[in-house]
């Protein structure tokens, strides 16, 4: 019952997060999205953890919050870059990859 | 049922761990082969230290045998359960005397498995094996002690202990199997060893061909082995599997199938004729005996310890191992006349014959052996399994001494000649010692009394005529004469008359000397070493050697070559009375200690082993009411008992109930007597012959057409060796090779030129049709599908992030829905 609004608040931070990676063009927003989805992740990592009376969800959750961390630095910093080389950080402008 | 009183049977370290009498050389080997040539005695010192330590062991585990016969006895004497225990039967040629059965020590790892059968590699102890294996390794020990000095100086001194040590392993390997596989596999390393060390000299391309020879002929008989094995286990493997929890390698589980009653005559007649096929290749017998004269090529420790008194032997032991399997397929029980006892037979006359028209001393002896293989094999055909067991032990001992003291005269009197009559004579002043010694084994290996050969010899020949056998008594009676008659003639031209040749101090051109033999033992290393410079030492000693021999002429050997004969001269004095049956049971030692008791023993009172456990035969007692059946049962006499019936229910037979002759004073005398005629017809004639040149006899040869077509057809050697090469080998092999090569001119080369036009043809059909339509077509359409579906597909990579993020969450999202559809459904 408890858990299951934990799950639910889990999917929808993870929607939210979805819809922002898709439809914003500002790249930070789009990081913060990826913030959401990842800790929507652990949101149900926990949930399930106290579920299942294991700890071990709960030390993935850690580890997730770190693997974040390592991630939005690296983002940062390209978006950094990409601000310094273009003077603009919408994702739309950056189609160097068009096959 | 099982009451709580139980018999143990005492055991004990060395019988536990026999297994290390095997395993001791074996590691000694690798040790020589890898490290010999840096060691101070060039690795000789591992091997004498190895085979000393298995001589420990080995004589640590026969005693502890004796103590567990022993135990059972007290307990019998003791307690009196152990007769209804054990559900024996009385032996019935002995008044209801009951001995109880003997388990063996059995101590096995898995070597390793395949579908559910489990290889064992261990030891199993019984009065066989241990009696075997401490004579193996007291006879390999004394030969390694006489090679020191023996083989000194050799180019391949390292590589012969090696070989020696190697031998021994695989002889003691064998001994102590308790499965098949390991008896081929000691039977194989045997057969490696014996190739390798009559080609010891392989720069000479007689010893090689006697080295190829040798195991070719062997090889020949080995097929029957492992024919023979696979039938054994095809037949033996229900029975072993449902009441002895083991499989039909175990030779515990073939003796007790064989006489278990189940096993169909059909299958086990052929496994006896496979198996004994094998035992005609290894032990020389008739029709495959010719390799073993030719073996002499080989150094003479080799000759003395392979090719005499143990690897031959291997043969005769595993037709006494797995005796059961002979004695129902052969029907000994019912005096059948047996292949086996015919063959011995056979061999005993002809190769006795064939020693008085060799000129080569070793090769006398070689003769000798597989005349005295004969006996053996007689012995085993036809029921007197005990003197014949006895007799591979006695043999052992004279055997190897005659050999020895053959080496020492070619070492020091003959100028390493091995040919009586150019290069001996009158040795008897110079080598008195050496001498004597061949005296001693002569006496033994002819049967005087007191000397071994007369025990165990003349014990075979009484049981022979005992178990009905009247024809081969003779025969066995006739071959007595023929060997008391060619060793006289060899000890007259070796040690008596006047010295000839090298013998006399005459400076032989060495080629001259070996020509016509291939024994060229003295050539060999003196050349090599002469030529190699990079062993200075054996140089320096061999020319020393040499020179010594020229300046003195005959002498008497170093003490490392006088004390293995002598030692071994003293054994065969006094081993006979080992088991010297005339004279009473209590001397009977190797009836008591060797052969195992046919008595039936119940299943439940086998307890099964895994690997790695030691067995111990825990014999539960049984209540009163059990006994009734036996005692009805005992007062049948012959009708019963192992061998005899088939065994109760749930009961098994391990050896069956084989009969002992009474000695009877005037077959002694019989035996004594013929004997006597022999020596004295052979001395007279020596006399006559060699030194009186008696003109009735001098050139007998080339005037009488008979006696010179008799002496051409015993130096031809009964022209087998002609029959093998010439007739079978060339009669097989030129006609398959004629049908061959005109199989390969018209057939083979008809086909192959049709199927290169065929071929041709085909290419240019599968060029045109197949080539240019078909995979071309292909290539071209999946380039082309390819580019279309490449710019069909080209909007996805927009280069946009929002874009691959969707298709990224799309995708994970269909993978969840088939997820959740899996799992749900």
């Amino acid at each position: 019952m408890l858990a299951v609004n934990f799950l639910l608040l889990g999917a929808v931070l993870f929607c939210i997060g979805v819809y922002g990676v898709l439809v914003r063009r500002n790249a930070v927003m789009v990081l913060m999205s990826i913030e959401l989805i990842l800790n929507a992740v652990n949101i149900n990592l926990v949930a399930f953890s106290v579920m299942n009376g294991n700890l071990d969800g709960q030390v993935f959750a850690l580890y997730v919050i770190a693997i974040a961390a390592a991630e939005v630095g690296v983002g940062l910093a390209m978006v950094l870059m990409i601000y310094r080389n273009r003077k603009s950080i919408a994702l739309d402008e950056l189609s160097e990859m068009k096959g | 049922m099982v009451a709580a009183e139980v018999a143990h049977l005492s055991s004990g370290w060395f019988l536990e761990n026999a297994w290390l009498i095997g395993l001791i050389p074996a590691v000694g080997f690798a040790v020589i082969i890898l490290f010999g040539k840096k060691l101070p005695m060039q690795g000789s010192e591992i091997g004498l230290g190895t085979l000393g330590a298995s001589l420990v062991i080995a004589t640590g585990a026969g005693i502890q045998w004796m103590q567990r016969t022993n135990s059972a006895e007290g307990e019998e004497a003791a307690a009196g359960v152990l007769r209804g225990i054990a559900r024996s039967l009385p032996r019935v040629e002995e008044g209801g005397h009951a001995e109880p059965f003997i388990e063996p020590v059995t101590k096995t790892w898995v070597w390793w498995q395949n579908s559910g059968l489990e290889f064992g590699l261990g030891s199993s102890i019984d009065g066989l094996s241990v009696m075997l294996l401490w004579l193996v390794a007291f006879i390999s020990l004394l030969v390694q002690i006489f090679s020191l000095d023996y083989v000194r100086g050799d180019r391949r001194y390292t590589h012969f202990f090696a070989a020696m040590t190697l031998f021994s392993s695989g002889m003691l390997i064998m001994v102590m199997a308790d499965n098949m596989v390991q008896v081929i596999l000691g039977w194989e390393i045997m057969g490696l060893c014996s190739f390798l060390l009559i080609g010891h000299w392989w720069e000479e391309e007689a010893n090689a061909i006697a080295a190829l020879k040798a195991f070719f002929t062997v090889r020949v008989g080995d097929v029957g082995l492992l024919v023979g094995t696979a039938i054994l286990f095809f037949g033996a493997n229900q029975y072993a599997v449902d009441n002895l929890d083991t499989n039909g390698f175990n030779l515990g589980a073939i003796q007790a199938w064989a006489l278990s009653g189940e096993a169909s005559t059909w299958t086990i007649v052929m496994a006896a004729t496979a198996l004994f096929i094998a035992c005609i290749g290894k032990s020389g017998q008739f029709p495959l005996h010719t390799w073993l004269p030719d073996a002499m090529a080989g150094p003479t420790p080799v000759s003395s310890l392979l090719h005499s008194s143990t690897m031959v032997v291997a043969g005769v032991f595993l037709v006494a191992q797995v005796y059961p399997v002979f004695w129902e397929g052969f029907n000994i029980a019912n005096g059948g006349l047996s292949f086996i006892a015919v063959i011995g037979g056979i061999t005993i006359v002809i190769s006795a014959l064939l020693a008085f028209v060799q000129d080569d001393i070793k090769k006398v002896l070689a003769y000798s052996t597989v005349s005295q293989l004969g006996y053996m094999m007689l012995g085993l055909g036809t029921g007197a399994w005990l003197p014949a067991v006895f007799h591979i032990f006695t043999h052992a001992f004279f055997k190897c001494c005659l050999f020895l003291c053959a080496g020492s005269v070619s070492h020091s009197g003959s100028h390493h000649s091995f040919d009586m009559k150019k290069d001996m004579g009158g040795l008897r002043k110079y080598m008195p010692i050496t001498f004597g010694a061949w005296v001693v084994s002569t006496l033994a290996l002819t049967g005087v009394f007191p000397f071994a050969g007369f025990w165990s010899k003349d014990e075979i020949i009484d049981n022979v005529g005992n178990n009905g056998y009247t024809f081969l008594f003779w025969v066995g009676l006739g071959g007595a004469a023929l060997t008391a008659g060619y060793m006289t003639r060899a000890t007259y031209l070796v040690f008596f008359g006047e010295p000839r040749g090298a013998a006399a101090g005459e400076h032989h051109d060495e080629h001259d000397v070996h020509a016509d033999d291939h024994q060229l033992v003295g050539a060999v290393p003196h050349s090599l070493s002469a030529a190699a410079n990079d062993h200075g030492d054996d140089h320096d000693h061999a020319d020393h050697g040499h020179g010594g021999h020229d300046d003195h002429g005959p002498h008497e050997s170093g003490k490392l070559i006088l004390f293995p004969i002598v030692v071994l001269a003293f054994f065969a004095t006094v081993s006979g009375f080992s088991n010297a049956t005339p004279l009473g049971e209590s001397w009977e030692q190797f009836k008591k200690f060797v052969e195992p008791r046919p008595e039936a023993v119940a299943f439940d009172a086998i307890i099964a082993t895994g690997p790695g456990e030691s067995v111990q035969l825990v014999v539960p007692a049984v209540d009163e009411g059990g006994d009734d059946g036996h005692g009805e049962a005992a007062d049948d006499g012959h009708s019963t008992g192992c061998g005899r019936g088939d065994p109760e229910a749930a009961t098994a037979c391990f050896f069956p109930a084989v009969v002992h002759a009474e000695p009877k004073f005037a077959k002694i005398l019989l035996s004594l007597a013929v004997v006597a005629a022999g020596y004295a017809a052979a001395i007279a004639f020596c006399v006559a012959f060699y030194k009186k040149r008696d003109p009735r006899l001098v050139g007998l040869t080339e005037r009488s057409r008979v006696a010179r077509a008799g002496y051409l057809f015993l130096a031809n050697k009964y022209y087998l060796d002609h029959l093998y090469e010439k007739v079978i080998v060339r009669g097989v092999a030129h006609p398959i090779a004629d049908a061959a090569y005109w199989i390969n001119q018209r057939v083979l080369d008809g086909a192959v030129n049709g199927v290169g036009e065929g071929g041709k043809r085909a290419g240019n059909w599968v060029y045109d049709n197949i080539d240019q339509k078909l995979v071309d077509g292909a290539v071209n359409g999946s380039g082309f599908v390819a580019s279309e579906s490449g710019h069909a597909m080209q909007p996805v990579q927009s280069g946009k992030v929002n874009h691959y993020g969707a298709l990224l969450f799309g995708a994970a999202a269909v993978g969840a829905i088939v997820l959740v559809i899996l799992n749900v459904s």
